[in-house]
């Protein structure tokens, strides 16, 4: 018999399908699992039209089921809402290590040289959860995550 | 209850999918990404709004069959946001009026004693705060813009104005909705979104026409041809092959 711990262990090793250097448990949307007859794991959207939810609820299935986990459900769960304030605060690192500015409010810093001399290029960056910017010091552009 | 939810996710279907026409289309790529991503959040608020609204006929018709294969006449979304893209500055009028009176409408409908909608608005209001902020920034540098820019964006607002009054419009399904809790009459927003609008239109250096006249209809069912025209195209798949997938 599994425990709840033995799946949050092994969503912990789920990467985010957009953002790879996080998993899913990182990115906080991994509200619940529970054990009993079945395996239930609640998934929360982090943008109600982020295509990657559906790739996210894939990749947990087809993890699970590499696991020997047979009866297994999926529950979307919208409320509360998912925030930026949910993704793990060791998380932080690994994003600005991959390029990517984590969620604070306020002018995001370079995450390539640090530099706090930044300007937003645009609300919106590559996915719906990120903005785009560009450092003045290195002049490279960047994506930084949305503050919500 | 069951058209209270359509008024709200057809509003977000019909504008999404106007909004997804821009895709590869716009004047530079941030705006096209920009675009896309509002586009794919209003899809994504619609599946919430529809799927509840499915759940709430229980005639077992998902988000798919209500967005697909439902008529002109049956979607129940303001006209406005039905109207055509023309060019850039007129959508991001459409987008900017639509964005103000959508946050008011959300951040009202967060205190709803139907635990499902609270939910819903929870999560969407959140995405439209964030669509508001860019279109009065847009709306404030274009029309304080150039000389061209101006008169774009001056000649986007007078030709839908006469949308805007639709919204504040309350008929029998409102009162009700406002009697069980759902929903506040949307009367009751008139004097934020004048007040809101007033502010941005006066730094945007624009004009606000003077005629209260409302072209009426869109939350009842009588729409303008441009509708049908639009659900042609969204909807061929799924008319061409019913229950398609991939």
């Amino acid at each position: 018999m599994v425990t709840e711990a033995q799946i949050w262990a092994w969503l912990s090793e789920v990467p985010d399908p957009e953002i790879p250097v996080l998993s899913l448990v990182e990115l906080g949307v991994i509200r619940g699992v529970e054990v009993g007859e079945e395996v239930l794991v609640k998934v929360t959207p982090t943008y109600s039209g982020c295509p990657a939810t559906t790739v996210i609820n894939l990749d947990i299935e087809a993890k699970l089921r590499s696991k020997g986990v047979e009866n297994l459900r999926l529950e979307t769960q919208i409320a509360p809402p998912w925030t930026t304030d949910w993704i793990a605060p060791e998380a932080h690192e690994k994003l600005r290590a991959y390029g990517i500015a984590p969620p604070r409010t306020g002018q995001p810093s370079c995450p390539r040289c640090g530099a706090a001399n930044t300007t937003l290029i645009s609300p919106f960056g590559s996915t719906p959860c990120k903005s785009h910017y560009k450092c003045a010091d290195c002049l490279e552009p960047f994506d930084a995550f949305k503050c919500i | 209850m069951f058209e209270f939810l359509l008024r709200m996710g057809d509003n977000t279907l019909v504008l999404g999918h106007r909004v997804s026409e821009w895709c590869g289309h716009a004047p530079v790529l941030e705006e096209d990404i920009a675009l896309a991503n509002i586009a794919l959040d209003m899809i994504g608020q619609t599946r919430l709004w529809l799927g509840l609204a499915g759940e709430v006929e229980g005639q077992g018709r998902e988000a798919d069959a209500l967005a697909f294969r439902r008529d002109a006449w049956d979607f129940r979304n303001l006209l406005l946001v039905e109207r055509p893209n023309r060019d850039f500055g007129h959508t991001l009028m459409r987008q900017f009026l639509f964005d103000l009176w959508h946050h008011e409408r959300l951040a009202d409908l967060c205190l709803s004693e139907d635990d499902r909608v609270a939910g819903i608005v929870a999560k969407c209001v959140k995405e439209a705060d964030y669509h508001l902020e860019r279109s009065k920034d847009l709306i404030i540098r274009l029309g304080d813009g150039s000389e061209e820019s101006h008169a774009k964006m001056q000649a986007a607002l007078e030709a839908l104005w006469p949308y805007v009054g639709e919204m504040f419009a309350d008929d029998a399904l409102d009162k009700k909705m406002a009697e069980q809790g759902i929903a506040p009459l949307p009367s009751s927003q008139k004097p934020r979104f004048d007040k809101a609008l007033n502010e941005v239109l006066a730094k945007a250096t624009l004009t606000r026409p003077e005629s209260d006249f409302a072209q009426k209809g869109g939350r009842t069912g009588t729409h303008t041809e441009d509708l049908g025209h639009m659900l042609a195209t969204m909807q061929f798949l799924q008319r061409a092959y019913p229950d398609a997938r991939w």
